[in-house]
């Protein structure tokens, strides 16, 4: 078997199992982006004709792309799986924790107290998520299963060997682990995953036209009720598509004209810009803004 | 497209993170927005104008700050002909683990020695590790060649010593390439320094080396990693055995054994990719169903019911100590993990110790301490299938675990079944 896309699926599928087989009470954090997408994918081969060993959890800032909650609703409904959502608004409601201002006000931070919190009341004991390690250089470092404390906290000096094909998810009452069994994929080894196995997707990530707002480092974002706009700013219509699948008030736009997944794997390839770089507002605070979130318990 | 695994080993004197720079920034692999963010890091003055290569790997912020590599760093590139994936590991042998982490998974090591100081302890432990986790190629980049005129003579020189250090070695595949990183003479491109190197550049060797694996046996290896039972009307019996086919086939009918407990039986059906097929191919992941309803559990093996493996609770193994707490016979309750089997065991006596510099044995003193290398006796409760790490990478390796802390303490390979 040398085909890398073969190797790819074998080794996230591989993860999956040995997830299902180590811990009592797995959850696979769906977010409704192409990653999670993917693993649900995966999921599908790994454990048809059962049943999930795992409930899909979401996240919902609140702020998220109507488009990825419908589709993430039907998905859950057209497979028969479990759907658990669970909303920072509350978390910030019930915990009097002020919620995020400025003109673009991301509550990507403030996932982490829901996350932590959902963590506590169904007492998961391993996090699968979609995260990839070619998104971002602390992400680079990080292993398949990444343990962490009580506190939900990622210590990136102390993590454990990881070797070949096997994988120590031992914890201790309290702990828990994050899985990422799409490690190794990149960017375009998970569009050519979709174009190869025909993966349905939000309607968002292909071309559409969009009233945005043109920020100062030139990024697109989409005009919507969360972020607010003055006199100064300057309003485009775009034919534009998302790159990846966050808040609509931290992840940009770009233009593009890609219709099909096709279309999308041909950009990619010819793009001079990383994914985080050309979506995420929330990186660029500083190098190491997500070594340091990651270190507090975020994904 | 095939993919190749390889890993770097290192320290940041020798080049390392600059040679994967070099290989990422000449394929065309790094985006604009992160070049312009290395740059801004790169204290470029105006006589130094180059950015440093090395900002592009050292990802957390304690080896930017100590300008050293404290943990594997996985990075991703591919050209037209094929995928990569380097794991760029640590040359410090205080980080000695976490190299293993790194070659453990690798199909290739690329060794680096600075031209100007030829051999040293630290390229001896490398090979040395090379050679003990069986990395079928072995590419030595004997780098910084800019720095001793181009100088074949030299080498000539190194390549000789070299070749005396892997002599008591069991290596596979050796070959020796001159580069100068910092420039990228012979990394991407051939050097016109160089004309006397007639091999390949280290990137068109990367793209042209088999990938198969070298010496994987084609024995039927199958373990059970989780059971699927759907308990639905229409599946009310059904029990599908979820695991990956690590060597080997197996086929629809074949008579297998069931490990441990020796039951025989026959495979009724094989689900890949959620369809039935006739068949299973070394490394594909699959569900099988068997015909005769016996307790199967997470870690048995399915092997063919005519090439019997050894089976044994005994065995002879090379670890290496990976925790900061040293070990000392008897005084550490520990569970041994050979890929979904987990179970107690105990190193029953530590044979020899294993110099990691220079591969002497050395007696034991019953002890072992961080990154040290041995070759022990291990009993385990639950009898394992004992595969030599040599003929199969996949089932041969196991890791130790220390029940308390529960954290992975040693890396080991299976030699051989000490039971009569």
């Amino acid at each position: 078997m040398s085909n890398y896309l073969d190797r790819l699926e074998a080794e996230a599928i591989h993860v999956l199992r040995e997830t299902a087989g180590q811990f009592e009470r797995p959850a696979l954090l769906f977010s409704g982006g192409k990653d999670s997408i993917c693993l649900v994918h995966l999921a599908l081969k790994a454990f048809r004709p059962g049943k999930f060993p795992f409930p899909l959890v979401h996240i919902d800032t609140g702020h998220n792309f109507p488009e990825a909650i419908q589709f993430r609703d039907r998905l859950a409904e057209q497979l028969g799986e479990q759907l658990i959502v669970r909303h920072v608004e509350d978390t910030l409601k019930r915990r009097g924790i002020p919620d995020a201002k400025g003109k673009f006000p991301s509550r990507n931070p403030l996932q982490t107290h829901t996350l932590l919190e959902t963590i506590e009341e169904f007492r998961f004991d391993a996090c699968i998520g979609g995260a990839r390690r070619d998104e971002e250089k602390a992400r680079a470092k990080e292993r398949f299963f990444s343990v962490r404390d009580e506190f939900g906290q990622w210590d990136p000096k102390l993590q454990r060997p990881e070797l070949w094909n096997i994988y120590n998810g031992k914890i201790h009452p309290g702990e828990n682990v994050r899985v990422f069994p799409i490690s190794n994929w990149t960017e375009l080894d998970v569009w050519n995953y979709i174009l190869r196995e025909n993966i349905e997707l939000p309607s968002i990530y292909f071309t559409h036209e969009r009233t945005c707002v043109l920020t100062e480092h030139e990024q697109l974002m989409a005009t919507n009720v969360f972020i607010s706009l003055d006199e100064h700013d300057t309003i485009v219509n775009r034919l534009v598509r998302y790159r990846t699948v966050g808040d609509m008030t931290c992840t940009a736009a770009v233009e593009s004209k890609a219709n099909s997944v096709e279309d999308i794997i041909e950009e990619l390839k010819n793009t001079t810009v990383s994914e985080r770089g050309a979506t995420r507002m929330d990186d660029r605070i500083s190098e190491a803004a997500m070594e340091d979130r990651k270190k507090g318990g975020y994904f | 497209m095939e993919l190749l695994r390889f890993f770097t080993a290192g320290n940041v004197d020798d080049g390392k993170s600059t040679l994967i720079g070099r290989l990422l920034l000449d394929s065309g692999s790094i985006s604009t927005d992160i070049i312009e963010t290395v740059t801004r890091q790169s204290k470029v003055t105006g006589e130094n104008t180059t950015i440093d290569l090395a900002l592009l790997t050292d990802g957390l912020r304690a080896e930017r700050e100590q300008g050293i590599t404290i943990d594997v760093a996985y990075k991703y590139f591919s050209t037209d002909r094929r995928k990569f994936i380097i794991a760029d590991t640590p040359g410090h042998a205080q980080y000695t683990r976490n190299m293993f982490t790194g070659a453990s998974t690798a199909d290739l090591a690329i060794i680096l020695v600075d031209a100007r100081n030829g051999i040293t302890e630290q390229t001896r432990r490398h090979t040395i590790i090379s050679a003990v986790l069986g990395i079928p190629h072995i590419v030595v980049c004997i780098n910084k060649m800019d720095l001793v005129n181009y100088s074949e003579a030299c080498y000539e020189a190194i390549k000789a010593d070299f070749s005396k250090v892997t002599a008591a070695l069991d290596l596979n595949q050796v070959t020796f390439i001159p580069t100068a990183a910092l420039s990228g003479e012979n990394v991407v491109h051939s050097s016109k320094q160089m004309p006397w190197h007639t091999g390949k550049s280290l990137l068109s060797f990367l793209e042209n080396v088999s990938v198969q694996p070298a010496q994987l046996h084609d024995k039927a290896r199958f373990q059970v990693q989780y059971v699927i039972r759907p308990q639905t009307e229409k599946l009310h019996d059904y029990r599908g055995y979820a695991g990956t086919l690590w060597s080997g086939k197996l086929q629809v009918g074949d008579e297998v054994q069931v490990l441990p407990g020796a039951f025989f039986t026959r495979i009724q059906t094989i689900e890949h990719n959620l369809k039935m097929t006739e068949s299973a191919d070394a490394g594909q992941p699959v569900v099988m169903q068997l015909e005769d309803d016996i307790d199967i559990s997470r870690g048995a093996w399915i092997v063919p019911g005519s090439e019997l493996p050894e089976v044994s609770d005994t065995v002879q193994g090379t670890i290496c100590w990976m925790d900061n707490t040293p070990f000392r016979t008897g005084a550490m309750k520990l569970l041994l993990q050979q890929g979904s089997l987990n179970t107690k065991a105990s190193i029953k006596e530590i044979s020899y110790k294993i110099d990691i510099e220079t591969f002497e044995k050395s007696p034991s003193d019953d002890a072992l301490k961080l990154n040290e290398l041995a070759s022990v006796c291990i009993r385990t409760a639950e009898p394992l299938v004992v595969d030599s790490y040599k003929e199969n990478r996949n089932t041969g390796a196991f890791i130790l675990i220390n029940e308390y802390t529960n954290q992975t303490v040693a890396a080991g390979v299976l030699e051989r079944n000490l039971q009569a």
